[in-house]
C-alpha cells in the first residue's frame, strides 16, 4: 500500500537541493522556480532563524533581492521603553501577497518571525517582538514573487535580552 | 489544564478578524537565571490557524518573538459559527491545540 502522508521522496530531494544552493550563495536559479519551491514548502525555516546577520537571513529565507516600497506600511513605536515587548505591525496595499517576515537588524538572530499568507488572508499582521537594543526593524512582504520592504528605527531604552 | 491559547475570532460579514494570545516562556537560550546558569532555549516554532479544512495563517517564529506571544490577522471566506483550529509546536516538541467558534 502506498502511503499518502509525508512528502514525496523526490520533492524532498528537490527542496534540500534548493536550500543548499541558497546557503552556498549560488542562487542563480530563476526567481520563479525558487518562489514555487518556497510556496510548496511549509516546513519551519530552521536555518534562516539561526543566522545572525540580516542580509544572510533574508538570503536563506528568500534567496532574492529586496526593494524598498512605500506600499509596505510598517507601524512601530519611535521609542520602546521595554525591548522585551515591542508592538510591531505591517499592512500593505500590494496584491498577491504570499508571505510577510520581520527582521530586527541587531538582534542576536536577525529573523524574528515569518508569516505565510494563504490566498484569502489579508496582508495585515500585528505582533510583538523582542529587541536587544536600538536598531532597525524591517518588514519584508513577498508579493507576486517579488520582495518589498519597509524599515523603521526603534529606540530601545531597556533591551529585551538579558536580565 | 486550561489551554495555553486564548483566541478571539470575530466576523464582520466578509472578513474574520483573529486575535490570539498564547502563554509560552519564549526563552531565547541567551539569558542567564539568578544562579548564572543559562536558561535553555524554549520557544514556539510554528503556529497554525485552520478554518474549514484550509490553512488560513501560518506563523514561523524565532526566539525574538515576545514572551506570551500575541498575533493579529484577518482572513476572508469564513462566516459566524465556523470553527477555527489553532495549534502550535515548540522547539522541545511541546504542542497545544484548541478550537474557537467565530463570533
Amino acid at each position: 500500500m502506498t502511503t499518502t502522508t509525508g512528502p514525496h521522496p523526490t520533492r524532498r530531494l528537490i527542496l534540500q537541493g534548493a536550500a543548499s544552493v541558497a546557503l552556498l550563495g549560488l542562487g542563480n536559479l530563476p526567481f520563479g522556480a525558487i518562489s514555487a519551491l518556497a510556496a510548496a514548502n511549509d516546513k519551519y525555516p530552521d536555518e534562516a532563524f539561526k543566522l545572525k546577520n540580516e542580509a544572510d537571513a533574508i538570503k536563506a529565507l528568500y534567496g532574492k533581492t529586496v526593494e524598498p516600497s512605500d506600499k509596505v506600511k510598517l507601524d512601530a513605536p519611535e521609542i520602546a521603553e521595554n525591548g522585551g515587548v515591542v508592538p510591531i505591525s505591517v499592512t500593505t496595499t500590494l496584491d498577491k501577497v504570499t508571505s510577510i517576515s520581520f527582521f530586527v537588524a541587531e538582534n542576536p538572530f536577525a529573523l524574528a518571525a515569518s508569516y505565510k499568507i494563504p490566498d484569502g488572508t489579508l496582508p495585515s499582521i500585528a505582533n510583538r517582538l523582542k529587541m536587544a537594543k536600538t536598531t532597525n526593524v524591517t518588514a519584508i512582504v513577498e508579493a507576486d514573487g517579488k520582495l518589498y520592504s519597509a524599515t523603521k528605527e526603534v529606540k530601545v531604552t531597556v533591551g529585551g535580552c538579558g536580565g | 489544564m486550561a489551554s495555553s491559547i486564548r483566541v478571539r475570532a470575530t466576523s464582520n460579514g466578509d472578513i474574520t478578524e483573529v486575535q490570539a494570545l498564547i502563554q509560552h516562556p519564549m526563552d531565547t537560550g541567551l539569558v542567564k537565571d539568578s544562579k548564572g546558569e543559562v536558561i535553555p532555549a524554549h520557544f514556539i516554532q510554528q503556529l497554525k490557524f485552520e478554518c474549514n479544512g484550509k490553512d488560513v495563517f501560518i506563523a514561523d517564529w524565532g526566539t525574538a518573538v515576545s514572551k506570551d506571544p500575541y498575533v493579529k490577522f484577518s482572513f476572508k471566506g469564513a462566516k459566524k459559527g465556523d470553527e477555527l483550529k489553532i495549534s502550535w509546536t515548540d522547539n522541545k516538541g511541546g504542542s497545544d491545540t484548541t478550537t474557537a467558534k467565530i463570533a
